[in-house]
């Protein structure tokens, strides 16, 4: 073929234009190397005497999804210190969850992490692993499941508890009329959020159904709500990502509305310290991977419980300005 | 039959039957609906919010537009503007450097896959659907592995604290308040690669070259047509436009998640159907793709205006993209039988 002809003249231009560019410049502000100065090494503590146990963790997270990095990473560090391997995998998808189990309890794993988004359809698998005496342990989402499935205890958030201190919190503040933004459809916690903050809440809250993975388009759908009605005085997001869409669409619809949002995220937390954020209702995803993964290692080490059997709730924490300096940092390297 | 449609293509012959007709018929309707149903839908500030929407589909319908007409398909356009978008902020994060440094590379980096998709294509012969089925799996996982090993997270640091940043957000992402209409740079550039495409398809030797080789591409290499290149050439263009709209994500959001853009490919190819682009090759227009991204982003906002009820949201949209096509394809067929 013809190309070929251009090959000698176009690798050395593109190496070339590669070279000059990555030598044309460096950035004297921020970057890779003021995170670095910025960073001190934490330096891990002790590790246990306990054998190598082996704890799997099966999520229903997406792909990339910036919240279940941060229970992972919690789950790791616990299993760091635990003397712990730690295997995680996840699928969107109900069948493949599923899986994803029957994988972990063929690998005949110490202990097992679940979270039961879609509790009913791991009925099947979840009752092979307490056949095979795998202690289980449910995390984030699926509380109503987690007993009648035989889990030791559920750690996590209730969407409809976190909803309602939302749901408080916008009444204390004076709020009148919020928009709830969906961004899965179809979501049962997300609709349990809205749910849960309608029903605490005074005013009027009305929902709206964008798409998370489309931000610009999700972005203008804000914005086109906010422009279409100009009583609404707050916008409620559940999602970190989504709070920075959120503040762009506020932005663009040139009103004074405040932005309140469920998770944490960098710009959740420049925003609460801006005064662009009102406030984030924080449900401590770290400490859900974490205590996870730490409390099997008590339960093999100790036999020991916690919660009597009843879910322990990592949040809802309610964050406002006063929390935002201390938290940037934490946020920063990933860990809230 | 190509050699038909590299003689008989010009003006005067086709004007009944443009294929942006039904399209533009279509959009004037869907107008015409939400000004009634919506009250705040003609305001200057929804136009520059609908406008928006529409050339974040548009900018890419524009390539995709014309890569269909030439009879091919790319599924990994839409992963590729996360790609780009992702490119752009590790490379000027990790090496410190001005963010310019990393819109450059990632310029190279969307030109070299999308490239890489042409030349598969060329070289293989393999359906344009497989090969490029492939580079979207590939780049689904690599933008989702790459940037988990080099940053930690899976969603990128933010730079907008680096220098370089606000110029290529004034290029990327500024916005212009003209009268109460907010004009968004997204809207800038569609326009422009609209305008330019469109010359290309209509005014150029290689505009031909895409009918024929979409049309019958054995025909067209037998008549002299370098169907390889010409198809590397429309890929590329999915590559450029790609990176315009992921500097775009970039500088306006600060930080990029890495799972995003999945999905995204279809709504671009659906804006182009609705445009009358023919999904079988040698048939459409540029500007016909414009349109059918118009009316997606007239309807997805028109629904938010008219305040429906937001659980219907979903079947709303479906219905309205297939009234669109619908009115779209009677019209190109009225158009057709009178000539």
């Amino acid at each position: 073929m013809s190309d070929r002809r251009y090959r000698p003249v176009l690798l050395p231009l593109a190496a070339l234009l590669l070279v000059t560019t990555v030598l044309s410049g460096c950035s004297s502000t921020g970057g890779r190397r003021a995170e670095q100065a910025r960073s001190r090494a934490a330096t891990a503590g002790g590790a246990v005497d306990t054998p190598r146990w082996t704890v799997a963790m099966v999520t229903h997270a997406g792909a990339g999804d910036a919240f279940w990095d941060t229970v992972r990473k919690g789950a790791e560090q616990a299993a760091a210190k635990d003397n712990i391997t730690f295997l995680y995998s996840n699928d969107a998808q109900t069948q493949n969850q599923v899986q994803l189990i029957q994988a972990a309890i063929d690998q005949r794993v110490d202990g097992l992490l679940v979270s039961l988004a879609k509790g009913e359809a791991l009925t099947g698998v979840l009752a092979k692993a307490k056949a095979a005496g795998i202690p289980l342990i449910s995390i984030n989402s699926g509380q109503e499941f987690s007993a009648r499935f035989g889990a030791l205890t559920h750690i996590g958030q209730d969407e409809s508890t976190a909803g309602r201190a939302a749901g408080t919190e916008l009444g204390k503040r004076g709020r009148k009329s919020v928009l709830c933004v969906i961004h899965e459809q179809g979501n049962v916690g997300q609709e349990q959020r809205c749910g849960g903050a309608k029903g605490a809440f005074n005013g009027t809250l009305q929902t709206l159904y964008v798409d998370g993975v489309n931000l610009p388009d999700a972005r203008a759908a804000i914005a086109a709500k906010l422009q279409a009605d100009p009583a609404l005085d707050t916008v409620l997001t559940l999602s970190a990502p989504l709070a920075a869409t959120g503040l762009q669409a506020v932005q663009d619809a040139r009103r004074p509305v405040e932005l309140d949002t469920f998770d944490l995220g960098t710009q959740v937390v420049t925003g609460l310290q801006a005064g662009t954020v009102g406030f984030a209702v924080d449900q401590q995803p770290y400490l859900q991977g974490y205590q996870g993964v730490d409390l099997l290692w008590l339960y093999r080490y100790n036999l020991d419980v916690l919660g009597g059997g009843g879910p322990v709730l990592t949040g809802p924490q309610i964050l406002t300005k006063e929390d935002a300096a201390a938290l940037a940092t934490y946020v920063a390297r990933g860990t809230r | 039959m190509s050699s038909d449609l590299l003689v008989s293509r010009p003006r005067g012959k086709h004007r009944r039957a443009r294929p942006e007709l039904g399209a533009a018929l279509a959009a004037v309707a869907v107008l015409l609906f939400f000004s009634v149903v919506a009250d705040s839908f003609l305001r200057a500030s929804s136009i520059g919010t609908v406008l928006y929407a529409a050339s974040t589909i548009g900018i890419m319908a524009v390539p995709v537009s014309l890569l269909m007409i030439g009879g091919e398909f790319d599924l990994s356009a839409g992963v590729l503007v996360t790609s780009a978008a992702l490119t752009s902020s590790m490379v000027s994060y990790q090496l410190t450097a001005v963010t310019w440094v990393g819109v450059l590379v990632s310029l190279l980096v969307a030109l070299a896959v999308s490239g890489f998709n042409g030349w598969m294509l060329g070289r293989t012969r393999l359906p344009s659907f497989i090969v490029t089925l492939g580079t979207f799996l590939m780049l689904t996982g690599a933008n989702l592995g790459l940037t988990k090993l080099i940053s930690g997270t899976v969603t990128t640091k933010p730079i907008g604290d680096m220098q370089g940043f606000g110029s290529c957000r004034w290029l990327f992402a500024s916005e212009l308040t003209v009268g109460g209409l907010t004009v968004k740079a997204t809207v800038w550039w569609w326009f422009g690669l609209v305008a330019v495409a469109s010359w290309v398809l209509l005014r150029t030797r290689y505009g031909n070259w895409v009918f024929a080789v979409g049309g019958d591409a054995a025909a067209a290499r037998a008549v002299g047509v370098p169907v390889g290149r010409t198809k590397v050439g429309l890929y590329l263009g999915v590559g450029f436009c790609a990176w315009v709209l992921g500097q775009h994500l970039l500088f306006s959001f600060d930080t990029v998640q890495s799972g995003e853009g999945v999905g995204n490919e279809l709504i671009y190819i659906v804006a182009a159907v609705i445009g009358g682009c023919l999904i079988t090759g040698g048939y459409g227009s540029v500007v016909g793709g414009a349109l059918g991204a118009l009316i997606f982003g007239m309807v997805s906002k028109g629904i938010v205006y008219a305040q429906w009820n937001p659980d219907w949201f979903k079947f709303f949209l479906g219905a309205m993209l297939l009234l669109a096509a619908l009115l779209n394809s009677w019209v190109k067929r009225r158009a057709e039988r009178g000539r």
